[in-house]
């Protein structure tokens, strides 16, 4: 215990390590898996998102050009984003914000 | 002869946090007899692992664990990479071991703030966190995730590690170092510590191969098994030896784990220096057919995958052995014996992870 007292007193005269959440965020880093949107101007509707997700948050209706995408579902592994050849899946760095309610965004031409 | 009662301990339990169940069995304060009971959160990824085409499977592979997350998806892609003779870009294979060995940095710092913790010294676990947040932070800066990194792919891996993040690799794990430097040896050389720890647990060499123990538990009883000497990643260029200890107690567990972080400190670097430049990633161009198994070394001990494709997208059968299902076996002879206020530190020092065993 004797060989803490160093790291204590340490400890009481430097910076505290964590933060305070609410007024002080932490940037998220470059590269940072966190939400993404739809562009529908882009997407033509080929459904490679829906087929790839593992997660089956992406349900995409061709004859009515419209996309379902649940956010509650999404495990944010950017696969979609990646591999979508228009370029229509935006991914952004910052995290998604809570939610009161679990509901779908559905994204219409 | 005195009287015996049975004492369950968990499913919940303040002093340990995982979902296992042991009946014990006492007589008075001692422990006479121990059942082990698991299945209080059994997820069926093994079946999900049927279900899903095998490229989505590795996600949910990654999800067995949150702690070895990187190395579960590193098997599984082996496996599928062996059955579809595909060979990985040597770039990719050094990214593989900077992300595997950050990962048993930071399992095994988390593991040596829990001992802390269970002894009840609150401020060297929190000590001990804290410098686990660096090694987190690495992962989030270098795969976008902190603990589901999504880094390790059929094929490769997906991101780079690039020279400027390197560098911020190296002085990050230089100051883990020095953190270390400093707390280690108040863990190691505390009086309490010692007196909770050493002839506690005790598992000897015979008894460890009888039950098949695997990981750190074997090697702090003198098993000199370690599945990196196998060679699934270029391990013997980097310069690695196993670590053994002889006591085959709670404190020769502890010593394993410690100089373990430290050995896994230089192959990091090692790893980032030695990587030649080149491509990530090979594309995936056909489907799984027949039988693979892999052998990886996990944070926590050897885990074992089994997979057999038909020829489809989906898998016919996939099975898991993790490092805790081979090490429960192990408390059957290391609590008989000690006391009540023993168990804690006896059943931390496998480190279980009940969330891996129940798959």
């Amino acid at each position: 215990m004797s060989k803490m007292l160093l790291t204590i007193i340490k400890n009481l005269f430097s910076k505290p390590a964590t933060r305070k959440y609410p007024f002080e965020k932490r940037d998220p880093f470059k590269g940072s898996r966190g939400k993404i949107t739809f562009d529908q101007t882009k997407c033509d509707h080929c459904g490679d998102c829906q087929r790839l997700c593992p997660a089956g948050a992406i349900f995409v209706e061709e004859k009515a050009k419209q996309i379902t995408y649940d956010p509650f579902r999404c495990i944010y592994c950017w696969v979609c984003a990646e591999n979508c050849l228009q370029k229509a899946i935006k991914a952004e760095e910052g995290y998604k914000s809570p939610d009161y309610k679990k509901e779908k965004i559905v994204v219409k031409k | 002869m005195s009287h015996r009662t049975v004492i369950p301990f968990g499913p919940q339990h303040p002093v340990l946090p995982e979902p296992i169940q042991l009946k014990l069995v006492c007589e008075g304060e001692k422990i006479v007899e121990v059942i082990p009971n698991i299945g209080y959160i059994h997820r069926g990824i093994e079946k999900g692992g049927e279900i899903k085409d095998f490229q989505q499977t590795l996600h949910l592979i990654e999800r067995t664990c949150g702690i070895c997350s990187f190395i579960h998806a590193l098997t599984y892609s082996q496996g599928i990479e062996d059955l579809l003779k595909m060979e990985v870009p040597p770039r990719a294979k050094y990214l593989r071991v900077a992300w595997s060995e950050l990962s048993r940095i930071h399992s095994h710092l988390l593991w040596l703030g829990l001992l802390a913790d269970a002894i009840g010294f609150e401020s060297l676990f929190m000590q001990f966190w804290k410098i686990r947040e660096s090694i987190l932070d690495l992962f989030e800066l270098t795969t976008g995730q902190r603990v589901i990194q999504s880094a390790c792919i059929i094929g490769g891996v997906r991101r780079n590690i690039d020279d400027q993040m390197a560098s911020k690799i190296k002085t990050d794990l230089q100051s883990v170092k020095e953190a270390l430097d400093e707390m280690l040896p108040v863990l190691l050389e505390d009086y309490s510590l010692k007196a909770r720890t050493v002839g506690a647990g005790m598992l000897s060499k015979e008894q460890a191969m009888t039950l098949g123990a695997v990981g750190p538990t074997a090697r702090a009883s003198g098993v000199r098994q370690d599945s990196r000497s196998l060679n699934y990643l270029p391990y013997d260029e980097l310069g690695f030896e196993p670590i053994t200890e002889t006591a085959g107690d709670s404190y020769a567990r502890a010593l394993v784990r410690t100089k373990e972080i430290y050995q896994s400190i230089g192959i990091v670097l090692k790893a980032l220096d030695a990587a030649p430049r080149g491509e990530l990633s090979v594309p995936v161009k056909s489907w799984p057919n027949g039988e693979a198994i892999q052998r990886v070394e996990q944070p926590r001990g050897e885990v074992f995958y089994y997979i057999k494709g038909n020829g489809t997208r989906n898998l016919e059968r996939l099975k898991i052995r993790t490092p805790t299902f081979a090490n429960i076996p192990t408390l059957l002879v290391m609590l008989p014996g000690a006391s009540m206020a023993d168990l804690p530190v006896i059943v931390l020092s496998i480190d279980p992870c009940i969330s891996c065993t129940e798959r």
